[in-house]
């Protein structure tokens, strides 16, 4: 289940909730020491691992991470949205986000919406609808709409990330 | 309507008249990459299929993170860069030479009215010389050195004006942990900040870099003040460029602008684990530290070893702790041989590391048992940004971190300085 580089996100992502709390950093998400390989896979091993020493076990593909403010503050470090990439996450959700990691995220081709977290259980099971620009809580049958992302990074994400966007047309176009 | 710092430097870079809100393809003056963040930005350039980078006199890789080399991984990963370099005519800035934003600042890479961007996300350091930069991830970085520009949404500008001089003994390290304490992790996002006021006029060119250096701790995109004299003079023989300073329009247009007192500041200490957690000296002493480590981006310039070595000349540092002293450059480290500096930081006890990130990031060096306490002059106190995440680290002043040394314990620095 584990999506590549290029590969176009699905309209409807279904997963099971992890819940965080408000500024998860960097290095949280995965610790510097973990950094210096090219090596995804075992990247994606450590991920949390500060926090939760068995968080890569409790993950189905698929899931979601779902968080508070300010999700990936702290270094510019792309091992982080790597990491939850290569895990086989299949989005992030959060009331806010670093803006440099949210730009790393899309630039990968991984999901990431901003939207009221503040009713999501661990374990929840969600969907997340892109064309109806919703997230629906199947526990409490509730939806919520994500806040629309810039045109031009719903195009990036729509080509599965920045690589095979610049790949297709060699530059930036920004639709006015 | 007037234009911004930000506007104005963005608006040269797109030839465009743009605004706070738009979304730009801007043209980037320098792009700079290190050992930790590069490689990921190199695979991701190589998969273009292109061959060259737009411009190989606007690129550089500075080798800091983890150097020299712990192992045979960050070895290869250092002559992937390096090789790499060689091939496309980039400039490395090798093993030794130091962390990345002291190189790029010192070798004068940087001009006012530039559009940097980094690898790093405390690039934003470079707005201290009235640019604008700030840290990108390597995918976008990819981007860069194939097309040379970036697209970006123009950030609106908070303006903190700091009025009056800060107090002897309180630096701007206390000052922007206080900014940061007060405002919040979060409390820039989006946001530029300008930093401006005599507070801000009254610093040299050392103690600027640490305010914009931390401005990416509360959330901001960048961090950046007008150029004076003191911008000038410190450009002087390390530019050979034409450049232009930019300032704010009369009418320029805000997010916000929050004007401080800073005259009666007290020396500032960040607590665990959390860059905004901060408190002053006196509510935090008497903490036992088992390590003080000076250095960075942050706090490893020749004036905060000089502080250090001025609190720590003719005494010891507290049996059983361990002072780690890591110049930011070779330059920094040059300097302070030369003026006795860290001959008597290393009379007084301390270990002196090579320069580049040294223990910061938790690669390799320095890394705090289980339970130890760690202050710090870097800029992060993260669980873990050490290599440990039972540790617990506090972040300082170079000068609250000497006097610290001496006591083992967290103490106000203004009693060791007369
Ligand atoms: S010294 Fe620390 S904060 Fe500065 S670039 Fe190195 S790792 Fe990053």
């Amino acid at each position: 289940m584990k999506r590549e580089e290029g590969d176009v996100v699905k309209p409807i992502l279904k997963g099971r909730a992890h819940v965080f709390g408000d500024d998860i950093n960097t290095d949280y998400i995965i610790a510097g020491k973990y950094t210096k390989t090219l090596d995804y896979k075992s990247l994606a091993s450590h991920l949390f691992e500060d926090l939760d020493p068995e968080f890569t076990k409790k993950l189905l593909p698929g899931d979601f991470i779902v968080a508070g403010r300010n999700f990936g503050c702290g270094s510019s470090r792309e091992q982080a949205p790597i990491a939850i990439k290569y895990a086989g996450i299949g989005a992030v959700l959060a009331r806010s986000f670093s803006r440099i990691f949210f730009r790393n995220a899309i630039n990968l081709g991984l999901p990431v919406f901003v939207c009221d977290t503040s009713n999501i259980r661990a374990e929840d099971p969600l969907e997340i609808d892109l064309k109806e620009q919703v997230v629906r809580n199947c526990r409490t049958k509730k939806t919520c709409v994500v806040e629309p992302l810039a045109p031009v990074m719903m195009d990036i994400i729509n080509e599965g990330g920045l690589v095979p966007y610049l790949k297709k047309h060699k530059d930036f176009n920004l639709k006015k | 309507m007037g234009k911004t710092i930000v506007e104005k430097i963005l608006s040269s870079h797109c030839n465009e008249d743009i605004r706070a809100g738009d979304y730009v393809v801007a043209r980037v003056d320098l792009a700079m990459s290190h050992d930790s963040t590069g490689p990921i930005a190199i695979e991701a350039f190589k998969k273009y299929e292109e061959g060259h980078v737009w411009d190989s006199s606007k690129v550089c890789f500075v080798l800091d993170h983890a150097t020299p080399s712990p192992n045979e991984r960050v070895s290869n990963l250092h002559t992937m860069i390096k090789d790499f370099a060689t091939s496309q005519g980039i400039k490395v800035y090798d093993v030794g030479e130091g962390v990345c934003h002291q190189v790029v600042v010192e070798k004068g890479l940087v001009c006012p009215g530039d559009f940097v961007v980094g690898t790093d996300s405390h690039t934003c350091t470079y707005g201290a010389l009235n640019a604008l930069s700030f840290g990108v991830g390597s995918t976008d970085m990819s981007g860069v050195l194939l097309t040379g520009k970036l697209w970006l949404k123009v950030p609106e500008v908070l303006k903190i004006i700091y009025k009056g001089t800060l107090p002897r003994g309180v630096f701007s390290k206390d000052l922007m942990l206080y900014t940061i304490g007060r405002i919040g992790a979060a409390g820039a996002d989006y946001l530029a900040i300008e930093f401006a006021g005599d507070g801000i006029k009254a610093m040299n060119m050392s103690e600027r870099l640490v305010m914009c250096n931390m401005s990416i701790e509360c959330g901001a995109k960048a961090g950046y003040m007008e150029a004076d004299e003191v911008t000038l003079s410190w450009l002087e023989g390390r530019v050979n460029r034409a450049f232009e300073p930019v300032f704010d329009d009369l009418d320029a247009k805000f997010a916000d602008v929050y004007e401080w007192d800073i005259s009666d500041l007290t020396p500032q200490v960040a607590c665990p684990h959390t860059v905004d957690n901060v408190f002053s000296v006196e509510e935090v002493q008497g903490e036992e530290i088992q390590q003080i480590f000076i250095g960075t981006c942050t706090n490893g310039r020749l004036e905060d070893l000089r502080i250090a070595a001025q609190i720590l000349r003719g005494r010891r540092i507290k049996e059983g702790l361990r002072l780690l002293v890591c110049p930011a450059s070779r330059d920094v480290m040059l300097a302070s041989m030369k003026e006795g500096v860290l001959l008597s930081l290393v009379e007084s006890g301390a270990t002196i590391i090579p320069p580049g990130c040294g223990p910061c990031p938790g690669t390799h060096l320095g890394v705090p048992a289980d339970g130890e306490r760690v202050l710090s002059t870097a800029n992060r106190n993260f669980k873990g940004r050490m290599g440990n995440n039972k540790a617990e680290i506090f972040l300082a002043s170079p000068a609250t971190c000497a006097a610290s040394a001496i006591e083992g314990r967290v103490v106000d620095p203004r009693k060791y300085l007369n």
